[in-house]
């Protein structure tokens, strides 16, 4: 439920490192079961640059909205296309198909990001 | 943390995996695995089968049980036949909702009187007091009583299989008592998501009998589990009202839209005065239909309705709907701004989002 390879906040966004200074960002597993059918997914341009804790955008479900928090500074290389008529990839695939952005890292990943085992962690304590 | 409450339901939820909430203190399925839109899509296309015990199930029996429900509702309770039913709301003096139910028709003088969960101790103890002077004695049965909602296209066939009832001859909103699977039910044809279907009242302890045996028999007709989420988005599309939202303490039953419920041309009855003197004055406010114009807008509850900066009203239920592809919702809008076609906007997270009023409902079943 929570890839190894990739680390986490405590907002429950996933980042993966794609090691040549480029990173992708979606939300966990944790997130899109909380929300529950994702309908619309409000994403940044390209180009645009963020702070990390930055909300960069919202995930709308049947029931409710939550906001996005950038997990690093960085600048938005891309956000994925297929969720604006497929929304429910952030659901059905989230560490995949369901990815949001694709974004370029300014001055390296956070030492705070939380690696698999510290994420699921906290989720257990989170769900209890 | 409080215990919440729990229906003879709770375990039959947990073991089909359901996700489960607090809602006004009952212990609820929200969804299903199969999730919301899924559920709903279910419900207007086969059928879905919802946990309805956590309501309320009051009875009003006495010599004057019908003069006093005529006198303490607005529809007109003389002329329900008995095995009939007819939605109306407990007014306050001042036309306002104390809640809003269903009222059976039992006998000549013993009405079934169905009300919201969240509002049984309230309403009881309402009705009782008002009962005072009345020949009639009112009782709570909701601890005792089980209900089961089957709606869908495909209820009527899934049920008969079941009953002993013939329910062709069950017209919309009437009912009649009978078996479910060889247990003492009511059945009406009554629903909260505008397709055809039942409600099943049985005793408490025969709730998971009825719930499993109706899931069984609506296997091969695609029957699943359906949970408060799909419920909501459901009656929304329908335009059926929720407390707490449509109607409530600060919302009378004209600009409600629930007009057709108050009975003007009977007697006195509770509330009367108010209404009339509304009417009179003409509506300031009246409840609308909406859709906003852009995908990315989802107007939610309470969300303010605002023209040139400042709040003219609000959202009183907003969600998108999974049957039109659209983002719809109900408001409280000033008068002129109540027919279709104009223009509104809904403050959304301190932006103001173009909608367009529509008619309602915004959903019709053929």
């Amino acid at each position: 439920m929570y890839p190894a390879e990739l680390k986490y906040t405590k907002d429950h966004e996933w980042v993966k490192d794609l090691g040549d200074g480029t990173a992708l960002v979606g939300i966990t597993h944790f997130a899109q079961d909380a929300l529950g059918d994702v309908v619309f997914v409000q994403l940044p341009e390209a180009g645009s640059s963020h702070q990390q804790h930055d909300e960069f955008g919202t995930v709308e479900s049947v029931k409710t909205v939550s906001e996005l928090f950038m997990p690093m500074a960085c600048e938005v290389v891309e956000a994925n296309g297929e969720l604006e008529g497929h929304p429910e990839f952030v659901n059905e695939d989230p560490y995949g198909k369901g990815w949001m952005l694709k974004v370029k890292i300014a001055g390296g990943l956070p030492a705070d990001l939380l690696d698999a085992k510290a994420y699921e962690a906290l989720v257990s304590a989170e769900s209890r | 943390m409080t215990d919440l409450k729990k229906t003879p339901l709770n375990a039959a939820h947990r073991a089909l995996g359901a996700k489960m909430v607090d809602f006004g203190g009952w212990d609820m399925p929200v969804q299903y695995p199969a999730g919301i839109i899924a559920e709903h899509q279910a419900v207007r296309t086969q059928a879905g089968l919802f946990d309805v015990s956590h309501m309320g199930e009051l009875r009003v029996k006495g010599l004057d049980a019908l003069r006093f429900l005529d006198w303490l509702t607005p529809n007109a309770v003389a002329k329900l036949e008995v095995g009939q039913i007819h939605y109306t709301g407990f007014l306050t003096e001042r036309g306002t909702f104390v809640d809003d139910l269903l009222i059976y028709r039992e006998a000549g003088d013993d009405f079934l009187l169905v009300v919201n969960a969240g509002n049984i101790a309230k309403d009881f103890a309402w009705v009782k007091e008002k009962a005072k002077g009345f020949e009639a004695a009112v009782t709570d049965e909701s601890d005792a009583t089980g209900q089961i909602a089957l709606q869908g296209p495909e209820a009527e066939a899934i049920l008969q299989g079941l009953t002993d009832l013939k329910l062709v001859d069950i017209a919309y909103y009437f009912f009649k008592r009978g078996t479910v699977a060889g247990l003492p039910c009511l059945v009406s044809r009554t629903g909260y998501t505008g397709e055809d279907g039942f409600e099943i009242y049985c005793r408490a302890e025969d709730s998971e009998a009825v719930w499993n045996a109706l899931l069984a028999a609506g296997k091969d007709k695609g029957l699943i589990p359906a949970g408060l989420g799909c419920r909501n988005t459901l009656r929304l599309e329908s335009k059926m009202a929720l407390y707490g939202h449509e109607i409530g303490d600060e919302i009378h039953a004209l600009e409600a839209g629930l007009g057709w419920t108050v009975k003007f041309d009977k007697g006195d009855f509770l509330g009367r005065e108010a209404l009339q003197q509304a009417k009179d004055a003409g509506l300031p406010r009246r409840l609308v239909g909406f859709r906003t114009l852009e995908k990315r807008d989802i107007a939610r509850d309470g969300m303010p309705v605002v023209k040139d900066g400042s709040r003219v009203g609000f959202v009183t239920s907003g969600a998108p709907s999974p049957t039109l592809g659209q983002n719809i919702g109900l408001a409280l809008v000033p008068t002129v701004d109540a027919t279709a076609g104009t223009r509104i906007f809904i403050e959304i997270r301190g932006k103001a989002a173009e909608a367009e009023v529509i008619p309602t409902p915004f959903y019709k079943r053929k």
